[in-house]
């Protein structure tokens, strides 16, 4: 379970939210919603524990995030605005490393068909500076598929993504959930996505 | 964690680092060609006197790999930090300390070690005797880790300042200092047919007080730039 209590976040001088409290039970996702610079890439980033809050506290489990350190991170999923790819790697290779560094065992059948389900068979073996913006988006999303963990925070997951892949998305989301996995994400697009408990945040004025 | 999941991920960055470096190779050759290019202008400019090269030689040399291992320290977290693979290697649930290890072995290995292979070749420009080859190639391969690990603090400090570079060679020259009076002591001593031991022994010194602090540094400096 991930609760947060009376977190603030402060850039420079201007207070970007205060007194932000919440808690998510398994199953249960969270939009933050609110417009551009309002936090809320911030606040994901201090859900991750990346960001130290001004004020106030993220548990996970009833623990401090900060005390947990590494078992905290065995339980989290986090892509950030940056797709976190290596432009020299192949699809393949950013994959198999990523996975192996995130503790998951992984066999390079089970990478091939995470590649495989989102769309990118036959262009695993190159390197990703020559793949599309959706496409290295993809290689970061099949990260997801071998993931062990029960946290996602996502910011902004349906950047640059076709039509096709946005649906593939969704599902994989629902999937999440319906397994007792907890989600956080921001969008500035209208997606519905399939949970028992949809609980929403809008940060800025 | 066990010692040999340890090794798992110690093995899986280092490979990482070093497919990386191959795929960019001009990048890497740089730092070599900085080296060689420094140390061999000294005797065009200064002349054939033996005596006059033989005195400078120590020293020029490792100012130069000072300068060189310098050079290379901002590739050593720019790039993850801009692609956002820094931020994932500080949320795995690895130990960031260890992490760093791994990252500056790999960087010693395509930065430093060249150096240190090269050295003996361009020791012969300064008419250094055998013996002295041999000490300045062993001086280097326990120094250019210590400068590795001692820069690797202040390339997690000065990340993703704007004009870094300037910023990073203020902070950690000075801190170069001391492997910079061994080193090039040690050859110096070396030259003269004096006993090194005293030198070595320091320098070793230098390597494990670096090994055992660094990386614990370089993690919480790491941690303090991404946020």
């Amino acid at each position: 379970m991930l609760e947060a209590t009376n977190l603030e976040a402060v850039r420079g001088d201007r207070q970007l939210f205060t007194g932000l409290s919440f808690s998510l039970q398994r199953g249960e996702l969270l939009f933050v919603n609110g417009p551009n610079g309002a936090g809320k890439s911030t606040l994901l980033r201090m859900l991750c524990g990346l960001v130290i809050p001004a004020n106030g506290e993220v548990l996970w489990n009833g623990s401090g995030i900060r005390t947990l350190g590494e078992d905290f991170h065995k339980d989290l999923f986090f892509l950030g605005h940056l797709c976190a790819i290596k432009a020299e790697l192949t699809g393949l290779e950013n994959l198999r490393i990523a996975s192996a560094l995130s503790g998951q065992a992984t066999t390079e059948k089970n990478v091939l068909a995470a590649l495989d389900r989102m769309g990118l068979r036959g262009f695993e073996d190159l390197p990703a500076k020559v793949l599309s913006q959706g496409q290295k988006q993809r290689v970061s999303l099949a990260r997801l598929l071998l993931s062990t963990a029960n946290l996602w925070i996502l910011d902004e997951p349906f950047t640059a993504l076709d039509k096709a892949s946005v649906e593939l998305l969704k599902s994989i989301f629902s999937g999440h959930l319906a397994k007792q996995g907890i989600i956080v994400l921001t969008t500035h697009q209208d997606v519905a996505i399939d949970a028992a408990t949809v609980k929403q945040i809008k940060l800025g004025p | 964690m066990n010692s040999q999941g340890m090794l798992a991920v110690l093995q899986c960055m280092l490979t990482r680092d070093l497919l990386l470096a191959i795929r960019r190779l001009s990048d890497v050759l740089t730092t070599l060609f900085f080296f060689v290019i420094v140390v061999s202008l000294f005797p065009l400019g200064i002349g054939a006197d033996m005596d006059t090269l033989r005195a400078i030689a120590p020293g020029v040399v490792w100012v130069a790999a000072l300068l060189a291992s310098m050079l290379a320290l901002g590739r050593l977290f720019n790039e993850d930090f801009a692609d956002g693979t820094l931020e994932q290697l500080i949320l795995t649930p690895q130990p960031l300390a260890l992490l760093v290890v791994s990252k500056v072995t790999a960087h010693w290995l395509v930065t430093g070690l060249p150096l240190v292979l090269i050295a003996p070749l361009l020791g012969l420009q300064y008419d250094l005797p055998a013996d002295a080859l041999w000490i300045l190639v062993l001086s280097l391969l326990m120094g250019t880790p210590v400068l590795s690990l001692i820069g690797a603090i202040g390339a997690a400090l000065t990340l993703g300042l704007r004009g870094g570079g300037v910023l990073i060679s203020l902070l950690v020259l000075p801190l170069y200092v001391p492997v910079l009076i061994f080193g090039a002591g040690v050859v110096d001593a070396g030259i003269s047919g004096l006993d090194t031991q005293a030198h070595f022994w320091l320098l070793s010194a230098f390597l494990v007080l670096a090994l055992a602090f660094s990386p614990l540094a370089t993690a919480a400096a790491l941690r303090i730039s991404i946020e």
